[in-house]
């Protein structure tokens, strides 16, 4: 981390000179080096964007600032050296997949596109400064920053929940030791026993999330545990995809789903950790396993970053520049991006809007004005997929639908058409997965 | 100072992606990217079920793709998808991924 300190400090020094000195004994550095000098393309040398955030915004827009334009100096910062992705993780919970499938790292965006991983967490953004200071003491001067922070939790709106207490308590909607906690705990139940998940209220990080993960904790117990409950205490009145997940579930799992809409007191306003009661108007239940997934809000870099108005971040929705601080772009579930639903495939997508529109201004090129989308697949069972999709375009500054586009799967399709959804499901995994982290 | 660029030139070749831009990033091109998503990374297959677009041919992705948006062709989720494309945007997305090496 010392070298990169060393260059930063060497950058930061030379922002405004063509020819950036180049410490070649760096390694990982050096081709960045040389690209920074080979002049092919003018406008993106010397420009340095840091991304911060490695999950499918930040790693796909670094990814695409380099596909964009192969000069611009970019660096990822990312404390994780493995990231396992939400998507798939409810479908590792049913033990559809392994860990391993679902957990990608950064060789291939620094090995195949030069991109500098740096995995350090940041304890500082000086937007005035332009520079990001790193735990370990490194400072990176940036002329542009992206930040993809995903989101954060408001613990505290539930009364006898906090922080502290996630290692009992899973919300398992961070993928990694969280899903593993959860994973174990559904193995560990009685046979016969309560499951309680209670999903937030909206707007938060994939709407259709907390229902897949019904559906797959309901294939494990009918593998596993038949006789078990699931009662799903929800913050809503309706939820994304529900009349199709809601179709699965009774020709997959029968009664063992219960789902108590907020307008029945699904609500839950309190939990005693202690003896795993969760409190709802609809009633007091003892349970054997809780997933209480919180209400959310943006992550926290973005609040200490000053990037957020309310839970979120205002941003200009063709560039994906704050609105707040000039020089800022904000992707991904933090950023308040009109009508596309906080999921991984829209941060991968916001990220390739963001390079585009960057690497255009950079390059006074004119502004691309693409169509933008957003597909989600979830798995009811392990051969019965649903899909809801949009397509998105900019109207008067707002990310909104395209008319006559998108929508969800058809109700009372046959076997084989939730068959196919499952396998593009699994599809969509791989090409996703391999578009931000292995090529 | 030759020696020095020829090495640069060499170096930039192992680092940069094999496409250049000269004049901007186009409509077709950024949405593409948006395909890739599903259809694997620059179009190209990576294992997974979903059919790979790099190199597919122009006229009969056209064909198909309109025949997907008017409902003649059956699909799952792609007539969802390509209802949001004109035609003139399906032939400029058809041209692009027919560029690319499969």
């Amino acid at each position: 981390m010392k070298k990169l300190n060393r260059r930063a400090v060497i950058k930061a020094v030379a922002v405004s000179s063509v020819a950036v000195p180049v410490a070649s004994s760096l390694t990982g550095c050096v081709t960045d080096g040389v690209k920074s000098q080979t002049e092919a393309n003018p406008a993106g040398s010397n420009i340095r964007v840091v991304v911060i955030g490695g999950g499918f915004g930040g790693t796909s827009c670094a990814k695409y600032l380099k596909r964009f334009d192969g000069n611009i100096e970019v660096t990822l910062v990312e404390p994780k050296k493995t990231y396992m992705t939400c998507p798939g993780s409810n479908w590792y919970l049913a033990g559809l997949t392994d860990a391993k499938s679902i957990t990608h790292d950064y060789t291939s965006l620094s090995d195949i596109h030069g991109v500098n991983v740096v995995h350090q967490r940041v304890s500082n953004i000086d937007a005035a400064a332009k520079s990001v200071s790193l735990e370990d003491g490194t400072i990176l001067g940036y002329d542009r920053l992206v930040v993809s922070p995903g989101i954060d939790f408001k613990y505290e709106m539930i009364e006898g929940y906090s922080e502290a207490d996630v290692d009992k308590i899973p919300h398992a909607y961070q993928a990694g030791p969280q899903t593993e906690l959860l994973y174990k705990q559904i193995r560990e139940m009685k046979q016969g026993g309560t499951f309680v998940i209670a999903p937030p209220p909206n707007p938060f990080r994939c709407p259709p999330g907390p229902y897949e993960r019904v559906s797959m904790i309901a294939d494990y117990f009918k593998k596993n545990n038949p006789t078990a409950k699931i009662i799903v205490l929800d913050s809503k009145n309706k939820f994304s995809k529900q009349k199709l997940f809601q179709e699965g579930w009774d020709a997959l799992y029968g009664d063992m789903i219960e789902w108590i809409p907020a307008i029945d007191g699904g609500v839950v306003t309190k939990v005693d950790v202690a003896t795993k009661t969760v409190y709802s108007e609809y009633e007091t239940i003892k349970a054997d396993v809780i997933n209480l997934i919180p209400p959310q809000k943006a992550g926290k870099l973005a609040f200490d970053a000053g990037l957020t108005k309310g839970d979120w971040c205002p941003i200009n929705q063709e560039t994906f520049e704050s609105t707040i601080h000039r020089g800022i772009y904000v992707i991904g579930d933090s950023s308040i991006a009109g009508k596309m639903p906080k999921s991984g495939h829209s941060a991968a997508s916001q990220g390739k809007m963001c390079a585009a529109a960057m690497v255009s201004d950079i390059h006074n090129w004119a502004q691309p004005r693409p169509k933008n989308v957003n597909t989600c697949y979830s798995l009811v069972g392990s051969d019965y997929g649903i899909s809801v999709a949009a397509v998105y375009e900019l109207h008067d500054g707002v990310i909104g639908k395209v008319k006559g586009a998108g929508g969800v799967s058809p109700m009372g399709a046959d076997d084989a058409f939730r068959k196919m959804e499952s396998n593009y499901a699994r599809g969509w995994y791989k090409s996703i997965t391999a578009d931000i982290w292995h090529s | 100072m030759k020696k020095f660029q020829k090495l640069i030139i060499v170096g930039a070749m192992f680092a940069l992606p094999s496409v250049s831009y000269s004049v901007g990033i186009s409509n077709a091109e950024l949405s593409a990217t948006t395909c890739f998503m599903c259809h694997g990374p620059e179009g190209k297959y990576v294992g997974g079920t979903i059919p790979p677009l790099a190199g597919y041919p122009e006229s009969v992705m056209v064909t198909q793709l309109k025949a997907i948006k008017s409902g003649a062709r059956k699909s799952t989720v792609m007539q969802r998808h390509i209802k949001g494309y004109s035609d003139a945007e399906i032939e400029e997305l058809a041209k692009y991924f027919s560029s690319l090496k499969p």
